[in-house]
């Protein structure tokens, strides 16, 4: 099987955007076309990463209009909803579409329009993929992880501040990228100081509602060639599902979708842990980033708060630099959007493109987390030159 | 009003119950929660509720101790030796925030979890009265 390259990416300005989601795509699927210098007319498929265009904005069949607005009729199009994980299926649907030879080249572009609503409006929308059993509870995802964070802090003697220290490290990331939310350091005192939102996780601990797009061209190495002779190929990349009910799970500080798709993009790839150089982890809540850590196999279970308080994830001085877009967290998360912007972080830091915040890197990795764990894709990408 | 969960032929408890236990195995039997206690295994406050949800929502992870022993859909003991459960986890609301982790809890009866219509759920697609958990 020939292996699939990327060779072009792009991603919107994340944040408050007056654009509406169609607008918001085909932003960002107009710059890949450009980066990769790939005609419109030369796309053979193309998918589209949303959750929820139709509940947020009423708006429907966003695939077929990115089609015809950049362009790119008759393309096979598909819209992949796989919740706040719709960017990472993106990326395994069109990775899928060229290593079976069904494309020859395929934009993914992953985008969602969320501002619009109240808080509690967006929260509701994403809160709808629970279960009736929890939704009736009024449980919402930030709640999840406020009782998530409470079992491992007190099961694993953990301080608090450990927590704080990740989202203060995923803001300092996201002053040097001139795409994310918030262009803003956070020190620990202002997370911890911040209003409690599900107790004992704070504002600060969770990432903002978001609008935004982002967007990948995917083709066959040797077609890539044709186009340039630098280029990152996907190595490694699988998925996997957890309980949908979440305190059905054994171990609530185990995301079992991490662990079988981390497992399983490492078999693909023929590395481990230890050959990944940068990582862009679903921080969407800071508690996560512990838990995947843990699940790639970066830290046993119950320590990767030490790797955090050693400054083992800093950009710039650690062995592992974490969320160098400055994550969910500060970069921004419009659902659909954002497992596709993991991709190009890595793409960017691969090809040496990461600009302030580049790092030493020949191996990345991105996790893209749906629900609370309940839909993970897991992505191993190389310098493929 | 009753807060089943599932026992199934392989010794697998859930809340709720479902088609098939994780192993694949069918329903034997259910087994009303509502009428044990639990304890609290993890809580919390969430204090940005979507509509509909009281503010502060104080919730929480239980666990239940329903120990005894089931019946196969043949008739025969439950016996298959370490994978018989004989406990089961619920994510439900907390009276107030009067409980830590711990503590054992009780049902309380509620018509109403959350105001139904209020947010984006069908009203009609599913029940809306529960139970509510305080400290015994």
């Amino acid at each position: 099987m020939e292996r699939v390259a990327i060779i072009g990416a792009s991603m919107t300005k994340f944040g408050q955007r007056e654009e509406w989601v169609q607008e918001l795509l085909a932003e960002a699927g107009l710059e890949c076309l450009e980066d990769a210098g790939v005609d419109a007319e030369t796309v053979e498929h193309l998918y589209v990463s949303n959750m929820a265009s139709g509940e947020f904005e009423g708006q429907t069949g966003v695939m077929n209009g990115l089609a015809h607005d950049i362009g790119a009729i008759p393309a096979y199009t598909q819209r992949i909803d796989q919740t706040s994980s719709s960017g990472g299926a993106g990326i395994y649907a069109a990775w899928q579409s060229v290593a079976s030879g069904a494309s020859e080249m395929t934009l993914l572009v992953g985008g969602e329009k969320m501002t619009h609503r109240t808080t509690g409006e967006a929260t509701d929308v994403i809160a709808s993929l629970t279960h009736p059993v929890e939704y009736k509870t009024g449980v919402t995802l930030p709640s999840f992880a406020g009782m998530t964070a409470r079992h491992y802090l007190e099961r694993f003697d953990a301080p608090r501040e450990s927590l704080a220290k990740v989202a203060s490290k995923n803001h300092k990331n996201g002053v040097d990228n001139p795409h994310a939310q918030f262009q803003k350091e956070v020190d620990v005192d202002t997370v911890l100081g911040s209003p409690i939102v599900a107790d004992p996780l704070r504002l600060y601990d969770f990432c903002p509602i978001t609008d935004g797009s982002a967007a990948l061209m995917l083709c066959p190495e040797s077609v890539a060639q044709e186009y340039t002779d630098e280029y990152v190929v996907i190595s490694g990349i699988d998925g996997a599902t957890d309980t949908h009910v979440v305190h059905e799970r054994e171990d609530p500080t185990v995301m079992g979708g991490v662990v079988e798709s981390g497992e399983g993009a490492y078999e693909m790839s023929g590395r481990d842990p230890d050959d990944i150089d940068v990582a862009e982890l679903h921080d969407m809540f800071t508690i996560l980033e512990f838990l995947q850590m843990e699940g790639l196999g970066f830290a046993e279970q119950g320590e990767a708060w030490e790797l955090v308080e050693e400054g083992y994830t800093e950009r710039d001085t650690g062995e592992l630099p974490v969320n160098t877009s400055g994550g969910l967290k500060s970069k921004g998360h419009p659902l659909g959007a954002s497992g596709v912007a993991q991709g190009v972080e890595i793409y960017e830091q691969l090809m040496g493109e990461a600009g302030d915040r580049q790092v030493d890197a020949e191996v990345g990795l991105c996790c893209n987390v749906g629900g609370f764990g309940n839909c993970v894709i897991t992505t191993i990408m190389e310098a493929g030159q | 009003m009753t807060m089943e969960a599932t026992r199934y032929d392989d010794g697998t408890i859930s809340y709720p119950g479902h088609p098939r236990s994780r192993n694949g195995a069918e329903p034997v039997e259910t087994i009303d929660l509502s009428e044990h206690t639990a304890e609290v295994v993890t809580w919390t406050t969430s204090t940005a509720t979507p509509p509909g949800v009281r503010e502060p929502n104080h919730l929480a992870i239980v666990e239940f101790d329903v120990g005894e022993v089931a019946e196969t859909s043949e008739g025969d003991a439950v016996d298959d030796g370490e994978d018989v459960e004989t406990s089961v986890r619920a994510l439900v609301q907390l009276v107030d925030d009067e409980a830590e982790t711990g503590d054992e809890v009780e049902p309380v009866y509620t018509e109403e979890l959350r105001e139904l219509g209020a947010g984006i759920r069908e009203p009609d697609s599913q029940g809306w009265d529960g139970y509510r958990f305080e400290p015994v």
